[in-house]
This record gives C-alpha cells, structure tokens and sequence, in this order.
C-alpha cells in the first residue's frame, strides 16, 4: 500500500449529510454508466472504477456530465479532498466506494463522523478519512466554498489541517490506523509474522469448545 | 467476584489474540461467510501475494447478489463471471461451495443461521455491512471490506478496535400483524441513523424476548441502518430451541457443553455500557418510511411530515431534499400514497416467518391493477418449505411472481431494478436515494404492510385486512 503523509491540494465541498456507499458507488441498476456497452467493466476494473463514483449525480440519464454537480465544475473537478457532512460512507460495506473515489483522485475525506465499515476500507487503501467537530467541518466548507482552488493541506505527521489562511486544526486518529497510513503497511504479512501466538491461542480455545473443531457444512 | 461483563465484551475478550496500546486488537475470528462480487478482489490479492487460505474449513461460500431471481430469464454473462470465479476460488482453496445447483443455496444472512453456522459466542465477518444479522443469535458479527477478508482469510483473524457498547431496551406490546420490522423502523425513527456510529448495539427488553428468532435476525440485520457495526441479542431458549437439530449445530454431549457455554454469555447484572437508551413503543403500529433515510418513518395513520418542524436547519434541509426526490408533499396521508411495485425479499426479511405474514394478508385477493409484486425467498430451503405450505400458489394466484432465492432488487441489481419515479414498497432495509435503481421511490415496510400495499395499490393499515 502506498503510504500516506502530507497532502497539499484542492477542497472540494460537499456538504451533505449521510453520504451512502449507494451514493458514492452505485450498483448497476442505478448507474447510467454502468448500464452502457461494457459498464459492467467499471465494476470489476478498479482502474476505472472512478467513471462510477456518484454516477447518479454526475452523469444525467444518458451519461452526460451534470454541470450542477460539484465534482464537474470547475476547480473542483481536480480536488483531492472532500469535505462532507456527518455518517460519511454510511449503508453497505463495498470497497469499491473508496475505490471509486481514488479512481477520480480523491485521497482523503473530511468529515464529522464516518461509517465504520467505509473507515477501516479508507485506510487500507492510502485514503484518509478526517474527523473534526462538525463547527469546524462547516467552517472548512465555506472557506472551500469562498475560496476555491487555494490549496488546504492535510499532514498525517503532525495530525493537522492548514487551511488556505494557514490557519490550522488538529486532529486525532487512532495510533494503529496512522501507522498503517503513514508506514504503507502490508498488514496481512505483519499479521502472519505472528502465526505462532495465533496459533497458541486457537489450540485453547478449541480445546475449550471442541465442538466447533472441524465443524463443517 | 469477577467484573460484570456485557454480553459483547465476553465474546470480544474470548477471541483477543494481542492487543497494542490504542486500544486496536489482533482477534481470532471464528468462521466467515463469502459470496460472489465482493470476495473476487480478496482472492485476487492472496494470489497475488502468493498467500493461501488459512482455513478453509472456516468458510462457508454462497451465491446472492448478482444472481438472476428469474428461472426463465437467461442469465447474464457478467454475474455468470462473479458466481464461475468464486466456485473455482472455492475448489482451489478446499471451501465449501453452496452454487447455484445446490438446494442450500441463499442470501448468506439467511443461509448462516438455517445452516446452524451461525451459533452463540462466534465471532463472524462477512464482506456484506448487514452481517450484522448473525447478532441475533448471539454471535459477534459484523461487516468488513474486501481488504479486510484478504487478511481473514489469509491469517484467520482481524485488526479491530472495540466498539462502544450501547443497550437499547424495547419495550411495549407488539401484536401480529405488526412485527419485528416495525419495532426496528421504529426505533430508526426515535433514535436515528447516526446513533449507533462507533457502537455496538446490544437489544433487550420485553419486546426482543418475546421476538421469535426470525424477528431479532431483522431486528440485528437494521442495526448497521443505525450506523452500528453489529447488533446483538442475548441467546436464550429461543435460540437454543432455534439451533437444535441444524446441520453445523453441535449433537450429543457436545450440544451440552455447547449449551452451557452459551448459557453463560449474556450480560451479567450490574455491566456497564457506554450508553443505554430505553425505548417504549406502545401499541406498535405498522411503520411506513416516507424519505430516503431508514430513520425517516411514520406509523400507517401518519402523514408526510412538514419541513418547516424539522428539528434543525440541517434536517429541513435534508427533509425538503427527500420530499422532492419521492414527490411527496407535507401532510399527506400515507394511506394516499400509491404504488407500483412491491418487493418482498432480502436479508431484511425473506424468511418463512416473513412469507407467512404476506400470504396471510394476500390469501384469497388480487394483486391491484397496475402493480408489479414479486416474492423473492431468501433461500433454497425457504422457498421449499413454503412451497410445501402451499404459500407459493397464494401468491401466484393472486398475481405475484415467485421467484428463485438471491438477493434481487433490494439494490438496483442487473436483473431487477425499481425503474426511474416508479415507487415501491419494500421490505428491504435502505430506501436511499437510487437505491433500488436510477430514481427508484422506495417505502421500507414489513412484509404484511407490502401484502397490503400490493392487494390494495397503496399503503394500507394491514391490521384492517386480516
């Protein structure tokens, strides 16, 4: 995994609450892309994957960008942060909504709380996924607004936000997930370097439940 | 005297492997269950990395989203693709397969606990947010990403931080035809979508103990609708009477001990949670969800709530949102509102239970003019059973079609998809925006309130017609 430690770019603001997975991803009843010749690829290609990403918003009925969309106008169309609302990545647990993100470039999400599931997906994938106080959110946002294409920076090293004023906001996450982030870490090779302790503690805890021992279909 | 212990600290501590000082914990996970789709991208990366599955044994694989509901529907080359893909993972691993020949065969929150998989004190993951279902037999389960099963697959276990521990106390009286869906979008409305963030969801009170086991797996399959990773249920008779005699359930002198195990995991008197929230539902109604957010309900007499007494600026703003996007006005009466389509189905509810409740309502009525209704079993063995029932022939004569199992338009899938502006009654658990397709309208419902809209062509008081 490429590793993550500061991110100078633009902000895009999308200030809604409960961003779902459906939203960001949708499934292919629901996306007028992925209903056209060879749509299915876009589903399985995590190459382009992006063209999918809130297909029902950014592409009309007949896939044709929608220019009231954030992410289609200008500069925001080149943003590698969004700054959204409360429950970002809500509903179901599908990978691909953060694939479908960082298909269109996007490498972290600032937001006051996020779906646990669509968490943990973010930082296996180099995606940072911000939490500040919702008054802070809705500040970022105006300035976002305000001020488009100045540049906020994002700096997983000393846990701050420096907005386009130099003013900056910290923030917390969990110390496992940022070494994660910040190292790039192959987590399922750490995971077998301790292939003896795992196997130490199942060895007793079937012997204390043997009836699970074997147990198959 | 040991300290009192919740029902989910007892299974979290009984599968810590190590634990580092934020708190994040190495756990031995117990079993998972795959399905096509989502799996495709974890094998592909132990291939890649030259990784092996651990225990195959621990898995039990199955076909559900992509699949064709429709046996005379020629099935589409691309899900053929996911379903082909996930048999030859599954031979080349040693992984028990139910495909689509195989009468097991179903949604995989559905198929876990018919199968007796899904048991007390197991720690289950699946890559599918409403795993959370297996809670109601009073398993830890929960939902994981594709990167995520690569690592549970490759060293049987997981990296999780514990969650909160929240209780949620139901209590009131709840009487068929009203069940455990409206108990669960009933609570949705009272505590919102947002509140289970972090959480793990542990449901008590009268009206769960009462639940049969059928109504707490939708009652635990809503708990991500909260914004909780699991929900849970503390095992009792009701679960025990449930796993007796299952296929992977425990026989002989090991159903004993399995039983005193289990009879040891409920949460001890005197635990503390993170936040308790007691909720009286009265003489529950039949729910109705008006918006595009599971928490946006109202009972069958409701009308469409007005905006301008959202309790924030925020809310008006998402309420006028949602208004728009299902073309309904403030105050309208819910039993006013019509619809096209109705669906009953999905992990949510496509159990026998469920079938019953509808067929009850539809026995001897029509499906209305202009509506489409389809029944979609959740597995090989439900529709089975109520095809030995006679359930099947209820609804066809009445005008529904009878499908094959799978998961089917709960999301807009390939095959069946609420088409733009249509509106639809769905048993299923999300009524987001496109989610049952491109414009879709849907009214999460209980499977007797989507009878009673397909008969009658729009929402009903269901208690009026049985």
């Amino acid at each position: 995994m490429q590793p993550f430690t500061v991110l100078t770019a633009i902000a895009a603001p999308l200030p809604w609450a409960d961003v779902n997975t459906d939203d960001i991803c949708p499934a292919p009843g629901a996306s007028s892309v992925a209903r056209k010749p060879g749509g299915r690829d876009i589903l399985r290609d995590r190459s382009r994957m992006g063209l999918n990403a809130f297909a029902a918003y950014r592409w009309d009925d007949n896939g044709d960008p929608n220019p009231a969309f954030v992410l289609n106008q200008e500069p925001f169309d080149r943003a590698q942060i969004l700054i959204s609302g409360e429950n970002f990545g809500c509903g179901s647990s599908r990978e691909m909504a953060v694939w479908c993100l960082i298909g269109i470039g996007i490498r972290c999400i600032i937001a006051p709380s996020f779906g646990d599931i669509f968490h943990n997906n973010c930082v296996r994938n180099s995606l940072l996924p911000v939490r500040l106080a919702p008054e802070t959110v809705h500040r970022l946002t105006t300035t976002a607004t305000a001020r488009p294409g100045v540049p906020f920076t994002v700096d997983l090293v000393e846990q701050v936000v420096v907005d386009p004023d130099g003013a900056t906001v910290a923030f917390a996450m969990g110390e496992y997930q940022r070494h994660l982030l910040l190292s790039g870490l192959d987590e399922t090779a750490a995971t077998l370097t301790r292939l003896e302790r795992i196997e130490a503690h199942e060895a007793a805890y079937t012997a204390e439940r043997p009836w699970l021992d074997g147990a198959q279909i | 005297m040991a300290q009192p212990r919740t029902l989910y600290d007892k299974i979290w501590d009984a599968h810590v492997i190590d634990r580092l000082p934020d708190g994040t914990c190495l756990l031995a996970v117990d079993r998972q269950m795959i399905y096509e789709a989502s799996s495709a991208a974890a094998f592909t990366a132990l291939r890649d990395a030259h990784r092996t599955v651990r225990r195959p044994t621990a898995t039990l694989a199955t076909v559900d989203h992509t699949i064709a509901t429709r046996s005379d529907a020629p099935p589409r080359a691309g899900a053929l693709r996911f379903v082909d893909e996930l048999r030859d993972n599954c031979a080349g691993a040693g992984i028990a397969f139910l495909g689509l020949d195989d009468p097991r065969r179903g949604i995989v929150h559905v198929v876990g606990p018919e199968q007796g998989f899904t048991q007390p004190g197991l720690l289950i993951v699946c890559p599918d947010s409403h795993t959370s279902s297996h809670g109601a037999l009073g398993a830890l389960a929960f939902g994981i990403g594709s990167s995520e099963l690569e690592h549970v697959l490759a060293t049987q276990t997981i990296m999780q931080k514990p969650s909160r521990t929240m209780r949620v106390t139901l209590t009131g009286t709840v009487t068929a035809p009203v069940s455990a869906k409206d108990v669960i979008l009933a609570t949705l409305g009272r505590i919102g979508v947002g509140a289970g963030i972090g959480h793990a969801i542990e449901f008590a009170g009268d009206v769960v103990r009462a639940m049969p086991l059928p109504g707490r797996l939708t009652l635990c399959n809503m708990a991500v609708e909260a914004g909780a990773r699991s929900g849970i249920v503390a095992p009792d008779e009701v679960t025990y009477e449930w796993l007796r005699g299952r296929p992977m359930s425990p026989s002989g002198e090991h159903w004993d001990a399995a039983l005193a195990y289990w009879r040891s995991l409920p949460t001890d008197d005197g635990a503390a949670f993170d936040r308790e929230l007691a909720i009286e539902l009265g003489h529950l109604d039949p729910q109705v969800t008006w918006g595009t957010s599971p928490d946006e309900v109202v009972p069958i007499g409701g009308r469409v709530p007005d905006p301008a007494g959202a309790p924030s600026p925020q809310k008006a703003a998402a309420w006028r949102r949602a208004l728009d996007y299902m073309d309904l006005r403030p105050g309208t009466a819910l039993t006013d509102v019509g619809v096209d389509r109705v669906f009953i189905g999905s992990c949510t509810n496509s159990r026998l239970d469920d079938l019953r409740a509808a067929a009850d309502v539809v026995h001897g009525r029509r499906v209305a003019d202009g509506v489409h209704a389809m029944v979609v079993p959740g597995s090989g063995l439900v529709k089975k059973a109520a095809e030995a029932e006679g359930l099947d022939r209820v609804f066809r004569e009445a005008g529904f079609e009878w499908r094959t199992p799978g998961c089917s338009m709960c999301f807009g899938n390939a095959h069946d998809h609420v088409a733009a502006g249509q509106r639809c009654a769905s048993t299923s658990n999300r009524n987001f925006e496109n989610r049952q397709g491109r414009g879709a309208r849907t009214h999460l419902v209980s499977p007797a309130t989507a009878a009673a809209a397909a008969v009658t062509g729009r929402f009903a008081d269901v208690r009026e017609l049985v």
